[in-house]
């Protein structure tokens, strides 16, 4: 779906990011990991544009991604930020169903694709009508996936989606997603910093640190094959629950 | 000269057809005090009863009123010999051709003079052996406290050319209006003041004026100035205003203006008339006296002439400015920095400034439209700065969630961006509006109407239930919008408080 060759960003002078070259299949979900300030959510961002690149190319579905060309990439993806980056001055519907509006479907069409979208992320039909101070985060959450569904993209990138969220919520969400990424059967791409969410979805793991990538593949891959010290140590910072015997 | 032309011109555009020139009426002139505006009613009363539509205007000082008649936005007023000689021409050689150059006539004298003079308590002259201006040279009165309005101290035929002419010590002086150095020459508050002699207060308060008794005031003959283009327009009503050529008496003067100033607080118009029909028996209906409300009604509808027009053109400029500066940084500081320029003018000062603007731009440089346009700049800067700090306080995560749905740049300022930073574009028009309210009751100086005209008034005829009598609708009005934005505020954003 995408494709980088030679993608690099810098921030005052300094190279954040890069050069990376990176295939992202289609149909699968990828996900980006890495500690804190690797460059993880750069990498999303740049994908679609919403920063310039410095250096490289990157294509999607085989056309370059030039400035002229973000809007139709746009248009053909979904975004999802950390705390649903929903409008507050609009209700879940009015975030959901903006864009729709802004292209013009009738009523009829608007009306069908909410009901199924709400359906899919199972979002109670009354709250539709809410606005988003009065939803909880979960909630939130959900609606920020209708929104990004709404144009039935081919891609959704995903950026710590459910970073914000309490622990059980986040396993009920992280069930839900995986069913709703299987059912879909689009390309995800979700940015994470927390390795056992990204086995839980993960076909691949691309992880990075300081601005590069260290390994590609599979998470028992990275389990099992390390590519060098980093990854190790990586994994074992990720430890389970100590219960005393 | 060119950044003002279309916010001003969209001001006016506001009040097209409010200002339609066919049968242009005759205007009689008026300064801010109460002779003059005696003798502009005296003036538009002889131009009705010569059969023309006319009205009176009442400006501001010396500069306005002059510019005012070079302009043609007033045809006639009553001026002094000793003013045209020293303060509009700087002593010209002849003064009927320095007016002429200008298009200007002066009729004969009116039959009285208004010199300078000074003023003192009776009692207090008295008990320092002070009995004529030459007295004040003693070196132990350098201390006398003195008290002059502005214009005499600053004109060379006022105080500093009296101070030389005589070589006087005095030191000690402030300056004031008017009817508040009178008030405080009686309280005993200062010593000594400058007086007309045909003042009311001198004949009230038992003054003393003492004689200029090495002849440095010049003469103050009234006189009418008239535009040259009067005789062919309104040939009768120039007929009519000639007639009071040496028919007021310096004692009927000063009659007539204690009346106005004294406690009976008689209408200027009503002495007007009075003097007509004993000297001149010219009978004129009389206007209906006006009642309270219906004075109310009227400044009220004046004053919003002045407040929406202004208001409205500012919130219409004002955001797509706050909108440019939020987008582009670099021009955005140079916005800013100009629209707070503005406002550290002094209100009264962009409002005079305005006149020769308008009279470029329109051609008629008093009344309302310089005043809107000096209150559609004064509203500019919170509507702007609001604005500016309204889109740049949006979270960047709303706008990139905006630019990642794929919107165009000008869907997300109108869908997503406007309507987060509409509390605050909210609040900065609130602002604005009542900022606006207070300063359009400067618009009194000059000849803008509104509440400000009452207030003007009272101040000069001290008078203070004509002063309440603006003030106070100024008040409710400033309240009622405060109130108004109030709720649309909570209509409005009642829904997001969590909003940014």
């Amino acid at each position: 779906m995408f494709a980088l060759n030679g993608v690099t960003k810098r921030y005052a002078g300094r190279t954040a990011l890069g050069p990376i070259s990176l295939e992202i299949p289609n149909g699968r979900t990828t996900v980006l990991i890495g500690p804190s300030g690797c460059g993880k959510s750069t990498l999303l961002r740049l994908l679609i544009g919403l920063i310039p690149r410095d250096a490289g190319t990157i294509t999607f579905d085989g056309v370059p991604v030039s400035p002229e060309a973000y809007r139709s990439v746009r248009l053909r993806t979904g975004y999802v930020l950390q705390d649903g980056g929903l409008f507050p001055h609009m209700t879940a519907r009015g975030n959901v169903t903006l864009m729709a509006r802004h292209l013009g479907w009738q009523q009829s069409k608007i009306h069908a694709k909410v009901r199924e979208l709400a359906e899919l992320t199972r979002f109670p039909a009354d709250a539709l009508d809410r606005y988003p101070q009065e939803l909880s985060g979960g909630q939130k959450q959900r609606v920020g996936l209708m929104r990004a569904l709404v144009l039935n993209p081919d891609a959704l990138l995903l950026d710590e989606p459910l970073g914000a969220l309490d622990p059980l919520v986040r396993a009920d969400l992280q069930t839900e997603l995986r069913e709703i990424f299987c059912s879909l059967g689009k390309t995800v791409i979700l940015v994470t910093h927390d390795l056992g969410e990204a086995s839980f979805f993960a076909d691949r793991i691309v992880l990075l640190n300081g601005g590069a990538i260290v390994q590609v593949g599979s998470p028992s891959d990275l389990w099992h094959r390390p590519a060098d010290p980093f990854v190790t140590r990586f994994v074992q910072a990720q430890r389970g629950p100590e219960v005393p015997v | 000269m060119n950044a003002f032309r279309l916010p001003a011109y969209l001001a006016l555009w506001l009040l097209a057809g409010c200002s339609a020139p066919v049968n242009k009426p005759v205007v009689i002139g008026s300064k801010k005090f109460t002779e003059s505006i005696i003798l502009a009613e005296m003036g538009t009363q002889l131009a009705r009863h010569a059969g023309a539509d006319a009205r009176r205007e009442d400006l501001g000082g010396t500069p306005a009123v002059w510019l005012a008649l070079t302009q043609g936005d007033i045809d006639a007023y009553v001026e002094y010999t000793g003013t045209i000689q020293n303060d509009i021409f700087k002593n010209p050689s002849d003064v009927d051709a320095a007016l002429a150059s200008k298009g200007i006539r002066k009729s004969k004298s009116l039959g009285f003079r208004n010199n300078y003079a000074l003023g003192m308590r009776k009692d207090v002259a008295a008990a320092n052996g002070i009995a004529k201006v030459s007295d004040l040279r003693r070196p132990e009165f350098a201390d006398l406290r003195c008290g002059f309005i502005p214009e005499f101290f600053d004109r060379t035929d006022g105080w500093p050319g009296l101070k030389k002419h005589y070589g006087l010590p005095q030191t000690n002086i402030q300056t004031m209006v008017h009817s508040h150095a009178y008030r405080a020459l009686v309280e005993k508050a200062i010593d000594l003041t400058e007086v007309y002699t045909t003042d009311g207060e001198i004949a009230q308060y038992d003054l003393l004026v003492l004689p200029d008794d090495r002849d440095f005031f010049p003469a103050y003959e009234a006189v009418w100035l008239y535009r040259t283009d009067l005789e062919t327009r309104h040939p009768k009503v120039l007929e009519q205003l000639l007639r009071l050529e040496g028919r007021i008496g310096e004692p009927e003067m000063q009659r007539m203006n204690s009346r106005v100033q004294g406690e009976r607080k008689e209408g200027e118009p009503q002495i007007a008339s009075e003097f007509l029909r004993q000297n001149l028996g010219i009978e004129l209906q009389s206007q209906t006296e006006s009642t309270l409300a219906r004075r109310i009604l009227e400044t009220t509808y004046e004053h919003l002439i002045l407040v929406v027009p202004s208001l409205l053109a500012a919130v219409l400029v004002a955001i797509p400015l706050g909108v440019v500066a939020a987008r582009l940084p670099t021009l955005g500081k140079g916005i800013l920095a100009a629209s707070g320029v503005l406002q550290t003018i002094p209100s009264l000062a962009l409002l005079l400034f305005m006149i020769p603007v308008m009279m470029w731009l329109l051609g008629k440089g008093t009344g309302a439209p310089p005043a809107i346009a000096a209150l559609f700049l004064y509203s500019l800067l919170p509507i702007v700065r609001n604005t500016y700090a309204g889109l740049t306080g949006i979270p960047a995560s709303l706008r990139e969630s905006a630019e990642a749905l794929g919107l165009p740049p000008w869907a997300i300022l109108w869908r997503i961006e406007l309507p987060l930073a509409a509390p605050m574009i909210l609040a900065g028009v609130r602002t604005a509006a009542v900022i606006n309210v207070g300063t359009a009751t400067l618009g009194g100086f000059i000849g803008a109407g509104g509440y400000g005209k009452p207030i003007l008034r009272g101040i000069d005829k001290f008078d203070v239930s004509l002063m309440l009598e603006g003030a106070i609708p100024a008040a409710v009005l400033a309240l009622s919008i405060e109130a108004m934005f109030g709720m649309i505020e909570r209509l409005a954003i009642r829904r997001h408080t969590g909003a940014g």
